[in-house]
């Protein structure tokens, strides 16, 4: 395997860590709206992601700045094409990370509860956004022989993308909602239960418009048949096991289901984009490819023995962290945020 | 509107607001460290009720300043594309370090203090808070590694059309990094030290909570003390290193047209005449600018115009006939001398603030006391006029001597978009900072009493049986 192959593996490692993790506090944001029903509730769930939800955005710096670094190319042809929705998503995060902090500094209703609303759009829009990033990516953008690209509205625009990004969003929200049925207790914790049931087959259902509109719009199943089919199957296999252990009120394999679900998906999309990492609509000369978009192989090589010394330490004491927050969260303890 | 102007403008804003929280981050954590240290040491709850105070108010800084650094990391691939590839190679790796070092280690940490006062031992919280102070530290040595290839590029070749990295020791033992880091770093001391003495004079004169401010004043004397000379010491030596690696920079800095005598004046006030390239009026301070360079009372500078000459001759064949290579001056000029006089004024505030401690009247001299509310602005201004110059000082080139900033921009992304989210940030940083300020002040007014402990006595454990 080359070092550049090692990095769009490594990178698409990182998106899932990502997904698996914000994908459930994007999940828990947008649960504020579905689940929770005074202001006491909000709070609750607030603080279930409330000392995790920073690293976990970090998990997508980390993506952005080893795509920057391992792919420059790839890196400034994503940027400079995707403005616009990347610059909405950076909005949305933006407000988001200063919400939580802010959202009870003063203790009054109505400041509380326009904090609130950020974190509800703010958590809505994101995974959309990145949603609608991936897949367009897929479906190819117009990249010219230079590498640049000007998108016109329906290149990021259309069935597909918004397809992708509607499937991307019931996904992290029925993540959010399993996490929830495993941090709460009493009132919230049934209720996130039940609507995860109807979330769950709400996400199959996506899921199979979605691999039928892949089919038709994207070459993922010609390039690579069968590593796509086998992980359709495991991402229904997931979703399906969501449910039935959600069902059984079994919340920490559901939620592990979910998770599974959220990595076999990412999986899909950069398996279908390999050996490809921006596929050219114009022409197929100009797709950017692991090979002629990759840095250097001295680049790589430092990259390569940096991320495996420091990950192991990451995960440690994220694990750790995972452990010392592990109690669920309720309101008759003193609510940090 | 020309998209260049513009991405220029918003790079300078963005980084510009960025670096109002950064070095507020970064001062703060390292002496809220010290305040839960001494708690832990001394067992004096005075000592955790300071680092939960301060606590609060660096964590309401440090949440904006994590959100407006998000988009440096995106800017680059947005605006700069064309940079991007160029550079990529080699300034993309700090930046990926940096997230995987210092963001996990940053924003982990935050967490399980935040949210740890009760869960965790006294010793392991204390390490939280300076693994937290450790990871803005690093943080700011991968970026300023990033930053230092753009004033002084090494440990790469030429290869592809691209530079690529070739060499990552010198890349992270680069000279420029190893002036510049001590440098941002005392800066960051004085900014903390600054807001901490500034929000104890203003409580002390209202006489409120007089234990607990003059405790924390003590320390913010000592950290400002520290900070404000050190700050000028490394200043110093950065200084020397930038006559021998970027002398267009420094002569531009000293409003230097022709080459100077020897030894060297330090100009102390010029009116600068950049059309004609000269000074009309100036006022020197005889053989400062040599010590200043060189350490000694002798040894000249070259002026502009002689290395206009010298950086045609080098640099033409990079980057075409006819390039100016000669930065704003006044810019340049007035950022140092700002930089410097803000400087200076922290030394005497840290001075003048230690010897009324021995003295003990720290809380008797109103008028010094009154004189700290304002000088929080003082560090500020400092840390922005220095970014100022070095920026600023450095162009043309984004990258210098390998590319210029007018070949960084992106070329597919058109001006529009660049105004619209321009307009859109700083619409949106006024109003982060509109809150932010407001907040600051009402936790300073409700004042240490009222900051409340965590108390999660009754919460359950989902992994117990009947849970």
């Amino acid at each position: 395997m080359e070092l550049s192959e090692l990095w769009f593996v490594l990178i698409a490692v990182v998106f899932i860590g990502f997904f698996f993790l914000e994908g459930f506090d994007f999940g828990v944001g947008m649960s504020t709206r579905f689940v929770a029903k005074n202001q006491t509730e909000r709070s609750v769930m607030v603080n279930t992601i409330g000392p995790f939800w920073d690293a976990n955005e970090v998990w997508l710096l980390t993506g952005g700045g080893a795509i920057f670094a391992a792919f420059p190319h790839w890196y400034a042809t994503m940027f400079s094409g995707y403005y616009l929705p990347l610059f909405a998503a950076l909005l949305c995060l933006i407000a988001r990370g200063v919400s939580f902090e802010f959202r009870r500094k003063i203790k009054n209703e109505r400041w509380t509860n326009i904090w609130d609303w950020v974190i509800f759009i703010s958590s809505l829009l994101p995974p959309f956004l990145l949603g609608v990033l991936f897949t367009s990516m897929l479906k190819g953008m117009p990249i010219q022989k230079d590498m640049n690209m000007q998108p016109g509205f329906t290149d990021f625009i259309n069935v597909y993308s918004l397809w992708g990004g509607v499937t991307v969003t019931i996904l992290c929200f029925l993540h959010g909602l399993h996490f929830l049925t495993l941090k709460t207790d009493g009132e919230i914790r049934s209720r996130s239960a039940s609507l995860a049931k109807k979330v769950a087959l709400a996400a199959l259902g996506a899921l199979a418009i979605f691999v039928v509109l892949s089919w038709i719009m994207t070459d993922i199943f010609t390039v690579h048949l069968v590593p796509e089919l086998a992980l359709v199957v495991l991402i229904v296999l997931a979703y399906a096991l969501a449910y039935y252990f959600v069902s059984k009120k079994r919340e920490g394999l559901a939620f592990t289901m979910s998770g599974l679900g959220l990595a076999f998906t990412v999986s899909a999309i950069f398996v279908g984009l390999f050996p490809r990492v921006m596929i050219s609509s114009i022409n197929k000369a100009f797709d950017l490819t692991v090979y002629n978009a990759s840095s250097g192989a001295y680049s790589l090589k430092i990259m390569t023995i940096v991320a495996v010394t420091i990950l192991p330490f990451v995960l440690g004491y994220t694990v750790w962290s995972y452990y010392i927050f592990r109690k669920r969260v309720t309101d008759k303890e003193h609510l940090t945020y | 509107m020309d998209p260049l102007f513009l991405a220029r403008v918003q790079f300078a804003a963005t980084t510009i607001f960025h670096f109002f929280f950064v070095p507020l981050s970064i001062g703060l954590v390292f002496m809220v460290a010290i305040m839960e240290t001494m708690y832990v040491v001394k067992k004096n709850e005075l000592y955790k009720k300071m680092a939960k105070f301060w606590g609060h108010l660096f964590l309401i800084n440090f949440a904006v300043g994590v959100v407006t650094g998000i988009i440096q990391e995106f800017q680059f691939g947005m605006n700069w594309s064309d940079y991007s590839r160029f550079v990529g190679d080699v300034f993309g790796a700090p930046l990926a370090i940096e997230a995987l070092l210092a963001f996990f280690m940053e924003s982990t940490f935050i967490g399980l203090w935040i949210f740890g006062w009760d869960r965790l031992s006294k010793k392991v919280h204390l390490a939280c808070i300076w693994l937290v102070s450790l990871g803005t530290t690093l943080s700011a040595i991968w970026i300023l590694t990033a930053n230092s290839f753009m004033q002084v590029p090494v440990g790469f070749a030429m290869k592809n059309g691209r530079a690529e990295m070739n060499d990552f020791l010198a890349l992270i033992t680069n000279g420029q990094l190893l002036v510049e880091f001590p440098h941002v770093f005392t800066g960051a001391l004085c900014t903390a030290a600054f807001f901490v003495a500034g929000i104890c004079g203003y409580n002390l004169l209202k006489k409120r909570h007089i234990a607990f401010y003059k405790k924390s004043m003590k320390l913010a004397i000592i950290i400002g003390l520290i900070g404000s000379i050190g700050v000028a010491l490394t200043g110093h030596t950065q200084a020397q290193y930038l006559v021998k690696t970027q002398p267009m920079k420094m002569a531009a800095a000293e409003g230097i047209w022709k080459d100077t005598a020897d030894p060297a004046p330090w100009s102390l006030f010029a009116l600068i005449d950049t059309k004609k390239q000269e000074n009309k009026f100036e006022l020197n301070i005889p053989y400062a600018l040599s010590f200043l360079s060189y350490s000694k009372f002798e040894g000249s500078l070259k002026g502009m115009e002689t290395l206009q000459k010298e950086y045609t001759e080098k640099y033409d064949s990079i980057v075409g006939e006819g390039t100016n290579y000669i930065p704003p001056v006044k810019t340049t000029y007035w950022s140092f001398r700002l930089m410097v006089g803000f400087g200076a004024a922290m030394i005497l505030l840290s001075i003048i603030g230690l010897i009324l401690w021995k003295r003990d009247r720290l809380v008797a001299s109103s008028t010094f006391l009154k004189f700290l509310v304002p000088a929080i602005a003082f560090p500020y201004l400092a840390n922005t006029f220095g970014w100022l110059m070095t920026e600023i000082g450095r162009q043309p080139w984004s990258v210098f001597g390998l590319m210029t900033t007018a070949d960084a921009v992106s070329p597919n992304v058109p001006a529009g978009m660049v105004l619209f989210s321009t307009i859109i940030y700083l619409v949106v940083f006024t109003i982060l900072l509109g809150v932010m300020v407001y907040l600051i002040i009402r936790e300073i007014k409700k004042g240490p009493e009222e900051v409340q402990g965590i108390d999660d006595k009754l919460s359950t454990d989902p992994f117990k049986v009947g849970a």
